[in-house]
Formats: structure tokens, sequence, C-alpha cells
């Protein structure tokens, strides 16, 4: 059972915590496909998104989760300016709970910022990405499409390309993966590879075609303007010439491989547009996955509630 | 006032002595010292340390009265054995002339706890762009100057700034820290940092400063001394530094040589400290360079804050940790207890070197010297417990911590300024003692 009050990372997530949200999310899956989109699961909760990050695909899979669980959804766009000018989270926490919000989902562009909210209110708090520390839902919405595909997550083999060092989502993919048994691999210029990186797990290799040989899945990582801006590496156009993946790079992985990138992408600079269109792409699968898993986690922190177990 | 039976801690060595004490110095110090009628501080089976100094506190008095007030802090110094200390100019105004220096001065005497010696800043308003009224500030009391919170960006500025304190023998003290290449971090750029999605500062953060003022102490052949040393590559270079016969000294601080970097993951804000606290790697070198000397004092860096500036995520939570009433524990338990240095030595860290750095009295137990000693019972194991703090800042990633070494009262020019237990009273004493917190206070009469 997923016996928690919260979900805020991957970190100490068990094989079978995860193997039950993707379980269950599986199931939802199914049930959305099959047009069931009007679950009562949720009915008479009260789930409140709150932003402090632009986002349109997150904020909207989640209360779209919700909303087909049955919860009622309310959306707060706090904005980047009003953590550092307004009201403190803790303040923002407390009045949140005050009008008895039953889940508060939140993205927050510093780390941990989850883990002060979870501290001060009852509400269960789901993170949907905290700086760059961790974005759960992000990865395991990615591991039901690996495990869909591959039918299992144990003994697969990983290679995440990108910003892994400002990437939540590389960190919290990272964390499940290694928890199910499979092989992570890296691959970034030095300036985007965070220290110690090896020794939580994850192989770090030294060239595109060494993280992609013999891949079974193939996931691009956001290259952000400002990352570049920042000095992190000279041009975009270095960037995709020496670390991007195009189709030959992709060759080199398993014939039947799959690709990922949490969106949004830059076409042409992680991957090539043929990559993004490939037909082993799943991208665009990955949506419907990030809903499914939404809702198996919302559910299954409601159940531990009203049975009284959300003990951690 | 006549210390009886404590085990003594001299400069060489540590023996059971009387001290008789008389005009707020020590008159006398022998086997055993005939009781006059006067006051008695029964020591038996205690050790008197000579006053401990704290080179390094920030009082936030004036301007940041909520985080700490010189009266608070001084209680709290008291508390933790501290008969000297300094504070950095890091307030609001900033201590930057003679009027400022001599209001913090006043003030210090005012309270009449420990003694209160300001540090001057290097640059006017700590900002790195014209020298402060350095002549000035000495003669109002400033014992040293330093932009601490921030290095002084230009070289240029910090070579004249050395250069000029240097005719009238007044230190810079460095705080050693390369914006740039701090970039916003918040903790040790290492496996911690990766695990907790904080941004991490490198060590050359640090290190690339401590070598710019070393390089500037050898070609003024000046002296300079370097704040809060917490890498393992800055202690080798100041250690490279004076073998070399360059004019440098430093120090460290408790949480350096007590603490490493796995204390954040958790995200307690209370683990926030500038420069942050680092690997086992340092911790070990930090403890080396004490012990060899490397590493002249140990000071507490004591920076307190109220809890609003630390209920907030840890990107936006302030830097500092409330240090000094936990010190002297942290300094007998890591460093005493755990082998690292013998009881002079320790002494010799934080109280002889910091006096002799910085020019002050006392520093050392022998006759003739001014009457400031910490008590203290070194087997007494406590538990850090911030809600018993005397400082307004309860910001200690301590918490819970046992420790041994308990100050049983500090006395400061003869006088007992804090002491749990009931002292002989003196024979018609004009000075009635007040007790606030275990601190006493002299009553205005």
């Amino acid at each position: 059972m997923l016996n928690r009050k919260d979900l805020l990372g991957l970190i100490d997530a068990s094989k079978e915590e995860i193997t039950e949200i993707l379980d269950l999310a599986e199931e939802f899956k199914q049930r959305i496909k099959r047009g069931e989109k009007k679950l009562d699961r949720l009915s008479g909760k009260t789930v409140t998104v709150l932003f402090y990050e632009n986002s349109t695909r997150t904020r909207t899979s989640f209360e779209q989760a919700a909303k087909y669980l049955g919860a009622t959804t309310i959306n707060i766009a706090a904005g980047t300016s009003s953590v550092a000018k307004g009201e403190t989270l803790v303040d923002t926490g407390k009045t949140l709970d005050a009008q008895k919000n039953d889940f508060i989902v939140m993205r927050h562009p510093m780390g941990g910022a989850p883990y002060l909210l979870a501290k001060t209110v009852k509400a269960g708090v789901l993170n949907a990405g905290d700086g760059m520390n961790e974005h759960p839902t992000q990865a395991l919405l990615d591991m039901l499409t690996m495990r869909e595909t591959f039918g299992r997550l144990e003994g697969l083999k990983v290679a995440i390309l990108g910003d892994i060092k400002h990437s939540r989502v590389a960190k919290s993919n990272l964390f499940g993966l290694k928890t199910m048994g499979a092989e992570v691999r890296m691959f970034a210029p030095e300036t985007l590879i965070p220290k110690g990186m090896d020794k939580l797990g994850a192989k770090i290799c030294s060239s595109r075609e060494e993280a992609v040989k013999g891949a079974d899945v193939v996931m691009g990582l956001r290259i952000q303007l400002e990352r570049q801006q920042a000095g992190n590496f000279p041009s975009l156009g270095e960037y995709a010439a020496n670390y991007g993946v195009d189709e030959k790079v992709f060759a080199l992985a398993k014939p039947n491989a799959i690709i990922l990138h949490p969106g949004p992408v830059n076409r042409g600079v992680e991957l090539t547009s043929g990559i993004i269109d490939h037909e082993r792409s799943r991208i665009e699968d990955q949506v419907l996955s990030g809903v499914a898993v939404r809702m198996a986690a919302l559910t299954l922190l409601n159940e531990a509630r009203n049975n009284g177990e959300a003990t951690k | 006032m006549i210390i009886r039976g404590g085990n003594v801690v001299f400069k060489n060595g540590v023996e059971k002595k009387d001290i008789l004490v008389k005009n707020g110095k020590i008159q006398k110090i022998a086997d055993y010292i005939p009781a006059d009628g006067g006051e008695e501080i029964n020591a038996e089976g205690l050790h008197v340390f000579p006053g401990l100094i704290d080179m390094h506190v920030h009082l936030r008095e004036p301007g940041f009265e909520r985080k700490e007030e010189i009266e608070s802090g001084a209680k709290a110094a008291v508390k933790g054995g501290f008969t000297q200390i300094c504070c950095m100019p890091n307030t609001n105004p900033v201590l930057d002339n003679k009027v400022a220096v001599s209001y913090v001065k006043y003030r210090g005497k005012e309270v009449g706890l420990c003694k209160i010696h300001p540090i001057g800043a290097i640059t006017k308003g700590e900002k790195g762009e014209e020298m402060a009224a350095i002549a000035s500030m000495k003669k109002a009391g400033a014992v040293a100057i330093s932009d601490d919170g921030v290095a002084v960006k230009n070289a240029r500025l910090m070579r004249l700034a050395m250069e000029y304190a240097k005719g009238f023998g007044i230190k810079c003290l460095c705080h050693c820290e390369d914006k740039d290449l701090v970039d916003g971090g918040v903790v040790h750029e290492g496996l911690s940092a990766t695990i907790a999605g904080l941004k991490g500062i490198p060590r050359a953060a640090e290190d690339v400063i401590i070598a710019r003022e070393i390089s500037l102490a050898e070609t003024l052949d000046t002296p300079v001394h370097i704040c809060h040393v917490s890498t393992y590559s800055g202690v080798r270079m100041i250690r490279d530094a004076k073998k070399a016969g360059i004019k440098v000294t430093a120090e460290t601080c408790p949480h350096y040589f007590a603490a490493t970097d796995e204390i954040i993951l958790g995200y307690d804000t209370n683990t926030k400290v500038n420069p942050p606290i680092r690997e086992e790697i340092d911790k070990q070198a930090i403890l080396e360079g004490l012990k060899d000397g490397t590493l002249d004092c140990i000071v507490t860096d004591h920076a307190p804050h109220h809890a609003d500036d630390k209920n907030v995520e840890y990107n936006l939570a302030a830097f500092g940790i409330s240090g000094i009433e936990t010190s002297f524990g942290f300094a007998i338990t890591y460093l005493y207890k755990a082998g690292v240095l013998t009881l002079p030595e320790l002494a010799e860290r934080m109280s002889y070197n910091p006096a002799k750095i910085l020019g002050l009295e006392g520093g050392e137990i022998k006759e003739g010297e001014v009457a400031d000693f910490a008590i203290a019972s070194l087997d007494e194991e406590w538990t850090v417990d911030n809600s018993k703090f005397l400082s307004k800042g309860k910001n200690t990633p301590f918490n819970g911590y046992k420790l041994n070494g308990v100050v049983k009262y500090t006395v400061v020019d003869g006088e007992v300024k804090y002491g749990e237990s009931a002292l002989a009273q003196k024979e018609g004493s004009k000075t009635k003692t007040i007790r606030v917190c275990g601190v006493k206070m002299k009553d205005k009469e």
C-alpha cells in the first residue's frame, strides 16, 4: 500500500509502491482509452493545483486527472514573482489548509519546497516539480510507457541525454528506474552533469554513441536557451552537433527501442525532428500516461488518507 | 576574589591552583591562597580557562534587532564562556565610520557583560567601492577591518586597504568568496547537493579568494587573516603559505569540524551557512589544520536570525548558524575528548591566538594579566536545546546533539558575569546582583 500522506519524490519510493501506482495507472489508462472519463474515486474531494512556475502540460494533466476522478479542482497560478515578494509558502499552505483542501499539487522553482509545504499542511501534497530536485509523476509516466512497451522495467537500459544538471525529470527517473532494476545511462556536456550522479547509480557516458548503444529507451531532455546564455555550452548549434540525438545515433539503440521526451521539445536541439516524429517515438503516448499516473497517485493517496494509513 | 582549587589551563599545561584576583587583574597564582573574606568561587573538579575570545560574531545591532541585540548577544556570549567578542560590521547602518563604531562600543559597555570589540568595514557600506575611514574607526575602538559577508571584489582596492591599514597596525579579516563561482549556490557542491536538488557552491569559490589574499599578503609583506575556512584545499594553501613565511592567520568554526554536508538532506534551513558545511575530506583537513596550528583560531561566526528568516524555502532562507552558546561544547567534545587538541592547545585556539592576532588583552592565565576566565565542567554531558538559548537567534542545526563541556562561571575583569550557582557574597558590597536567565547583571543604582 502507498501508505503516504504526500508524494514528494521517488528517492524513498519502494518497488512495491511504484508497482502499485503503475498497475492502477495502467488500468486507468485503458479506461480513458475506452472513453470512461467519469469516475467517482475522488468525488467530494478538493484538489488545489498551485503552480509557482509556468507549465501547461503538467498543470492540465493534474487537473484532468483530478476531474476524471470526480474531484473539485482549484487552480492557482502563483507566478514566480510572488515567491520572493508576496506571502510566504508556509502562510499560503496554512490558508489552503484552512479551506480544507484535501490535496495540493505544487510546482515550485526551488528544490525542497514541497517538503516545507508538506510539513506545514494537513492536506496531501503532490510534487509536480521542485527546482532541480524531483518530478515524481513525470518519472512514473515515463516508467508506465516503458513498462507497457516492454512488459517490464527490470533490466531495461535507459539512456538519458540532455540537461541532466537542472533536470528534476532525470533525477526522479534515476531514483525510480534504479529501484525497479533498470540501468540508467546519462550523457551531457560536463557542465550539465551534477556532482555525484555516478554515486547515485547512474552510468555517466563519454559519448552519445556509448549512451545509446544497445539501449531500450532513449530519453531526450529539454535544453533551455537560458542554459546556453548562462555559458554552459557555446551555442545550440554546437550542442545539437555533439550532444543531440539524430537517426544515426538512434540506430545504435536496440531495434525495438523507444524515444521519450518530457516536453516541450526543442526540435533540432536535443532531438532532431526525424527522431521526434520517428515511428518508435512514444512522446505523444507519454501525455496520456501522465493523466493516468496522476489519477493513480491521487487515488492511492486518497485511499491511504481514508484508511488512516497515511503514515509517512 | 579567589578562584579555588580549579584545574588551571596554562599556556603549557594544566595544574591545580588557586587564583587571587584583585582590581580586575590576576594578582597571584599559588597552590594555596588563604581566604580573605571576599568572594570565592569553588572550582574544585572544574577547569579554569582563560576567558574565551570569539573574534567573529554578528550582533545585528544596529538595524537588525529582530535577529539579535548587543545585550542578547552578550548574554549568550557569557553563557558560552566568552569574555571578549568581536562583532562584524554588516549591520544597518554598516560600521564603516567612527560614529557607528563608537555606538557599538558604548552599547557594549552599557550592557556590561563581556567586552565587545567592533570590527570596522573595509569599504564604505561594504559595497566594495571606496575605502572606509579606517584610521578614524581604529581610534574609535575598531580592532580590525572586514567586509564580512562579502569579499572585496576588486583586488586593487583590497590591496590598497591592506596597505593603508598596515600603516597603523590594523588587520584585514578576509571573507573569501567569489560570487561568480557561487552563482546562486546555497549548499556545498557535491553528492548531497545533487540528492537534494539544491544548487552547489564549489570549493573554488572560497579558495580563489584565499589564494588572492595570501598573494596580496606576500606581495605587500603585510599580515592577513582568513575568515571561516571550510575547505581542505584552503587549509592546504594556508599551511603552505605559513611554511613560506607569509604572514597569514586563519580561523574555522565548530560546524566545519563537527558536521558534513549530509546534514542538509531534509532541507533544515538551519543547516544553511556561508561558507557551506562541506564533506568528510574537508572536515578531516579542518581537524588536521587545528591540530598542526595551520588554523589559529576557533570562532563561531555566530549568525543569529529570526525564525521568519529560516521558515521559508531553502533557497530563500538566510545563511547563518547561531553558535556562540554551543562552541565550547563542540570544542570540548569534538576536539579535546576526541584527542585532537590538548586543553592548552584548545585554550590557545579559543583565547590566546585571537588575543595575539588582534592585540587584545587576556588570552592567558598568568600573574598580572586581566582576570578573564571561563570556568567549566568538562565531563558534564548536556543536550543542545535551542529553546534555552539566550541569543535571540535559535537557528542551530544541532538541536538534540549531546555535548560535553558546560561553562559554570564566566568572569570578566574580575567580576562574575555568568554563573548558575550561588556565590559567596562580597561583604558590604555596593553592587547588588540580579539574575537574568542565569546571567548576572549589575543593577543600576
